[in-house]
């Protein structure tokens, strides 16, 4: 299809060259990262559509909640019918200007909306309800800190759109739509406000340029649930990016051509995605070849990108001014009421937190850097001390997403069962060493901290007799230990301590052991 | 090209000047009496836009460029009526050219008559349609899908 | 051929009010003179008559209840085929569209029905308004009843067709460069095209969004007025609908006092390019209201020189938009789905066998005006000029309470006599556009027959935004100046036989 019918989860492939690795992905020359940073200076761009979480759709009463009976959440506006009109739904304006206003952007005192004129079959109009040249929010900054380092990311605008339906590609491979012979659309999805947020150029980034953008989608994301305006799940689609990126050469100042690549749908695959796409770039450029402006996929999988439509032949959108709606103009009144009202920003929530929690700016940006900062505080909030919160989410669950490559947030266990699993060890009903077990339990969907104490049977010993004896056979298997802590050198106890876990399976309480081995030997 | 040039120029200069039968008046008479040229795409084009408009020079729309608008458009066009659709078109264009000489100046374009803002509704659920009701309307379906034929062409 | 078909809405109201006649009487004489008439005029896409009766029974058992009642309840009315409304197809006279059964109901249709109006039918159009003669409808034109080898005007031709035909008391049509308007200079009738936002858009296929309005059509002015009070107001439905109450059109209609109203008559519509008994009837129209009171002087409006020229760039260019949803993916005809052919092609292959020769044109056009590289010089520039009819709308109505011209440079034409120059189509409606391209209410009267060929002049009244009353003031002053027994000019049609 002609023109811009690129979407997340279109793509088309490569031709693969006859020395293609056997990975069978298609053969892409990839200059070495650090040597790609040495001849070039990336520039960035990011795109990220947010799905507002209102209850409604942009234009219309139909529902946007997730995971309907296929079309039937839809009515004559957001199918399009002939005859039918939109309405600008309130609560999705109030968002964008709290979008707007929480990214330091202006908020235009009269803006329209615009048509974007382009089909394909999961639009219902053949043209999206958008924002041209008249952007609800506009000239914005935010800063991020990546690696001790500052950095201001320009926000060009965040404007209100539209979202189109969903497709399912049937007859090619894994249901892409390369290959298939029909296609299947709901519109269940069609209509659903978005909100568009487009940095200007982001220069001066150098090597961090990938994680720098992925600090910024990060920090995006924070902003949003923090005004609670969406759900921000990328794995979800309701927090979208496409990540742009342009290589010139350095100190050149010449901007080079940037491809964008879209289907990006974490946080890691951002920064993956743009790393990859920069030692393409630079091999392509290196070789004396040109830089195609194109969209281009990101494979996760593969982790590579493929070309789509260029953009070169890019549909001319002929966008014009939505006369099915009229202009809107925020009052200065309410915008001022709405950025009084702004809950804190994430900044100085951080840094309030970490006053209260009694933590050096270093573990704090532990904490950060592991995406682990809601987990401590919902963990913080359930009852436990900050220390042990971060103690478990920096260690034993941080370990379990990276191996399982999901994101902290996404683990199987909750920061009111971490809470919980923490009651149980300042109870000594679990030790430490224990508590790692019974993580793995919950992990591994064995149910709650406590039924994974029950069911594998982790519990400290603490029937007194059972401990005495066990201490009482320790004793007696190791005279010379014994002998040693009752002439006073009670680190020796050391040897029957360990002697007693054993026997116990490591089910008890250390502490309580030794007290026992020394009031048995304090004769 | 110059022949071509005069003798689209005199073409257009005899209709202007031969009588209607209906008496109408000339399309081609704009209230600025200005005399427009006809020239060849590349020689307009060549004498870039703000001349253009200074002269009220109007392109020729040519078949080719028909047929991209319906690509554009998504209609498919023969030769034939591209080639018709161009010439007809080429006469409109130039009677409704004279709007841009004519909006020359710090003028707001109007894109609603009537001067209303911030119409809005609240976010409430609204009654819509039935899955069947909109279904029965579709040439194809599946599974509760509008079904359509396959999106991308075949790659040549 | 005098009986129930051949009243007007107002009396026929009063007859049903007092209980004289039934709903299902008057609607079946409308239906036998369908059946009688309309094989040679073709103004109706559709006739459901059991659907009316029954609507008319309905009316009828309401009123034996001793229901309070709306003033039109049970009076028949026709529909222009461009409003959705349920239970049957509405094509707008296009192919692509010839078995789409909506499954909801325009507003208007909501409201004439809530009225206890009763739909007998839907009526023929140019395909998606897009015309001024109702020739380019894909089933067929319409005939106008004055003499049935011309043309009834566009694109609302059969809602006033049906109307000179005395097939129906009342009709609605749509009005965006003079649909309503036109088609009611040429037929002998009353059309009115309300202030933009007077009406509800919702359910109306939309061809020019900025510029279309519904509006009533009717015989005579009361009747226009009766049925301008049932459609207009307020719809949160259509984010461009006026919250203000519809100005007492009823109580003007019934006024016609015209004693002290300033008319101006617009100095650039009119003379080269006007037949001469259309400007003949014109000026003793405005005689005539000079006679009854009226203050006459002549405005200029310079710009509207430029109305055609920014009208044929704005709408196009809006309706390219509008109609790219018809892409046979949802609804709509659907043309080589063999399953050797993609999505894309199938669009293409549908669009081109669905849509005629005119909506290609203007969707060409629209797609051009609009397109980067052309969009200053095209549609930018448009809509300035536009900003500057409005302001001469503005200047003019500061020293005139209304303006006058022609509504048609000509009365109807042969068929066939437009068709090969697209711009000779274009400038019928010449007067009629620029309060469209303004925003402003206006409307045609009916002014007489040409003396050349005895065929109906329309007179075209313009007034400022939500002024409609003056429009309808005027109105009713010329008709009872033109017929002091107060029938409407196309009673002369009444006992005529229709033939080819």
């Amino acid at each position: 299809m002609r023109g811009n019918g690129q979407r997340d989860g279109d793509e088309t492939a490569s031709p693969v060259a006859a020395d293609a690795p056997a990975t069978g992905r298609p053969w892409q020359g990839l200059m070495d990262y650090d040597e790609a940073m040495a001849l070039f200076d990336p520039v960035l761009g990011l795109e990220v559509h947010v799905e507002l979480n209102t209850v409604s759709k942009m234009f219309c009463g139909c529902s946007t909640a997730f995971g309907g009976e296929p079309n039937s959440q839809v009515c004559p506006v957001c199918l399009g019918l002939p005859g039918a009109l939109p309405v600008v739904n309130a609560k999705a304006v109030e968002s964008a200007i709290r979008i707007g206003l929480a990214l330091g952007c202006s908020i235009a005192s009269w803006c329209r909306f615009a048509r974007k004129n382009y089909f394909y079959p999961d639009m219902t109009k053949n043209f999206q309800t958008s924002q041209y040249d008249e952007p609800l929010c506009f000239d914005g900054e935010v800063r991020l800190e990546v690696d001790g380092q500052e950095y201001a990311i320009p926000i060009e605008r965040a404007h209100m759109e539209e979202d189109a339906g969903k497709s399912l590609h049937v007859g090619g491979a894994a249901g892409r739509i390369q290959g298939a012979d029909y296609s299947l659309i709901d519109y269940n999805r069609a209509g659903t406000p978005l909100i568009e947020i487009v940095t200007k150029p982001v220069t001066g980034t150098g090597a961090k340029a990938p994680a720098v953008a992925r600090a910024y989608v990060a920090h995006l994301r924070d902003v949003l649930r923090s005004l609670g305006v969406s759900d921000v799940r990328m794995e979800q689609g309701s927090l979208r990016c496409d990540a742009n990126v342009s290589l010139s050469p350095k100190g050149s100042g010449v901007l080079g051509t940037r491809t964008e690549t879209k289907n990006v749908n974490s946080l890691r695959s951002v920064e993956k995605a743009l790393r990859h796409e920069i030692c393409r770039q630079a091999a392509v450029l290196a070789a004396g070849g040109r830089i195609k402006q194109e969209t281009r996929h990101w494979h996760e999988a593969g982790a590579y990108t493929s070309p789509g439509r260029s953009k070169e032949e890019a549909d001319d959108y002929r966008y014009f001014p939505e006369p099915d709606l009229v202009p809107v103009a925020p009052a200065a009144d309410w915008v001022g009421q709405l950025r009084r009202s702004l809950p804190e920003p994430p900044a100085a929530r951080t840094e309030r937190l970490r006053a209260e929690w009694g933590f050096t700016e270093l573990e704090m940006r532990d904490i950060l850097g592991a995406e682990a900062l809601e987990q401590v505080a919902a963990t913080v909030a359930a009852g436990t001390t900050p220390a042990a919160a971060r103690k478990w989410w920096l260690t034993e669950l941080a370990r379990h997403a990276a191996e399982t490559g999901v994101e902290l947030a996404a683990v199987p266990m909750t920061p009111a069962q971490v809470a919980d699993l923490q009651a149980l060890v300042d109870a000594g009903i679990v030790n430490d060493k224990l508590a790692r077990q019974v993580i793995e339990g919950v992990l591994a969907g064995e149910g709650s901290p406590a039924e994974v104490v029950a069911r594998r049977n982790l519990a400290v010993v603490s029937d007194t007799s059972a401990l005495q004896a066990a201490v009482e056979r320790s004793i007696a298997a190791q005279p010379d230990a014994a002998a040693k802590v009752r002439s006073g050198k009670t680190a020796a106890a050391g040897a029957l301590i360990g002697a007693v876990m054993k026997d116990l399976g490591g089910q008890a309480d250390a502490a309580a052991v030794r007290k026992l081995i020394l009031a048995a030997l304090a004769d | 090209m110059i022949s071509h040039w005069l003798i689209g120029w005199i073409s257009q200069l005899g209709r202007c000047l031969r009588p209607r039968a209906d008496g109408c008046s000339c399309p081609h008479a704009s209230a600025f009496g200005q005399r427009w040229l006809r020239l060849s795409s590349a020689a307009a084009v060549r004498m870039g836009r703000a001349r253009r408009q200074e002269l009220g020079v109007i392109l020729s729309l040519s078949p080719q460029e028909v047929a991209r608008l319906a690509d554009l458009a998504r209609i498919e066009l023969s030769l034939a009526e591209q080639e018709r659709l161009a010439g007809q078109l080429d006469v409109i264009l130039a009677a409704v050219a004279v709007v841009g000489p004519a909006a020359q100046g710090d003028i707001r374009p109007t894109s609603h008559p009537l001067p209303l803002v911030n119409v809005f509704r609240p976010d409430v659920l609204a009654p819509g349609l039935g899955q069947a009701d909109v279904l029965a309307m579709s040439p194809a379906q599946e599974g509760g899908r509008f079904k359509v034929p396959r999106i991308l062409e075949e790659e040549a | 051929m005098t009986g129930l078909a051949d009243l007007g809405a107002a009396e026929l109201a009063d007859l049903l009010a007092s209980g004289q006649v039934s709903s299902v009487e008057a609607v079946q004489a409308c239906l036998d003179r369908i059946e009688a008439a309309d094989a040679a005029v073709g103004a109706f896409l559709h006739v459901d008559a059991d659907r009316a009766l029954a609507a008319a029974r309905a009316v009828d058992a309401r009123r034996a209840a001793g229901a309070d009642l709306p003033p039109l309840a049970g009076v028949p009315v026709a529909v222009k085929d461009a409003f959705a409304m349920t239970g049957a197809p509405t094509t707008c006279g296009s192919r692509l569209l010839e078995h789409w059964r909506p499954p909801y109901d325009s507003s208007v249709v909501r409201r004439l029905q809530e009225a206890g109006l009763v739909i007998v039918g839907k009526t023929n159009m140019d395909e998606f308004a897009m015309g001024s003669s109702t020739e380019n409808s894909a089933f067929g034109p319409t005939r106008n009843p004055w003499d049935l080898g011309r043309i009834p005007g566009g694109s609302g031709g059969g809602s006033a067709a049906a109307l000179a035909a005395y097939e129906a008391p009342l009709a609605i049509g749509s009005d965006t460069g003079g649909s309503i308007r036109q088609p009611a200079a040429v037929t002998g009738t009353v059309g009115v095209k309300p202030t933009y936002g007077g009406v509800s858009r919702y359910g109306l296929v939309a061809m020019a969004s900025s510029l279309d309005q519904p509006g009533p059509c009717a015989r005579s002015v009361l009747d226009a007025a009766l049925l301008h009070a049932v459609i207009g107001g307020y719809d949160p439905k259509d984010s461009t609908s006026i919250d203000a109450p519809v100005p007492d059109v009823v109580a003007a209609a019934r006024s016609g006092d015209v004693a002290g109203l300033r008319i101006g008559v617009v100095a650039e519509l009119g003379g080269e390019g006007y037949a001469p008994g259309v400007e003949q009837r014109f000026h003793e129209a405005v005689a005539l209201l000079e006679a009854a009171g009226a203050k006459v002087s002549e405005v200029s409006c310079p710009h509207f020189d430029l109305a055609l020229a920014a009208y044929y760039l704005i709408m196009p260019s809006e309706a390219s938009s509008n109609l790219a949803r018809f892409d046979a993916m949802r609804y709509g005809l659907r043309v080589g789905d063999d399953g050797s052919r993609s999505a894309e092609q199938v669009m293409r292959l549908s669009r081109a066998r669905g849509f005629g020769d005119e909506v290609k044109r203007r969707v060409i056009l629209g797609t051009y005006a609009l397109s980067s590289g052309y969009f200053d010089a095209y549609y930018g520039s448009a809509q300035k000029v536009r900003t500057l009819i409005g302001q001469d709308f503005t200047a003019a109505f500061e020293r005139v309470d209304v303006l006058v011209s022609p509504t048609c440079p000509t009365t109807a034409w042969p068929f066939g006599e437009r068709l090969a120059d697209p711009l000779s189509m274009y400038k019928a409606d010449l007067c009629t556009i620029p309060s469209n391209l303004a925003g402003g209410p206006a409307a045609s009267f009916p002014a007489g027959l040409a003396p050349e060929d005895g065929l109906p002049v329309g007179f075209h009244v313009m007034a400022p935004p939500l002024a409609e009353d003056r429009l309808y003031l005027v109105g009713t002053a010329l008709e009872r100046a033109l017929e002091p027994s107060g029938a409407p000019l196309a009673a002369r049609l009444v006992g005529k036989e229709l033939t080819l």
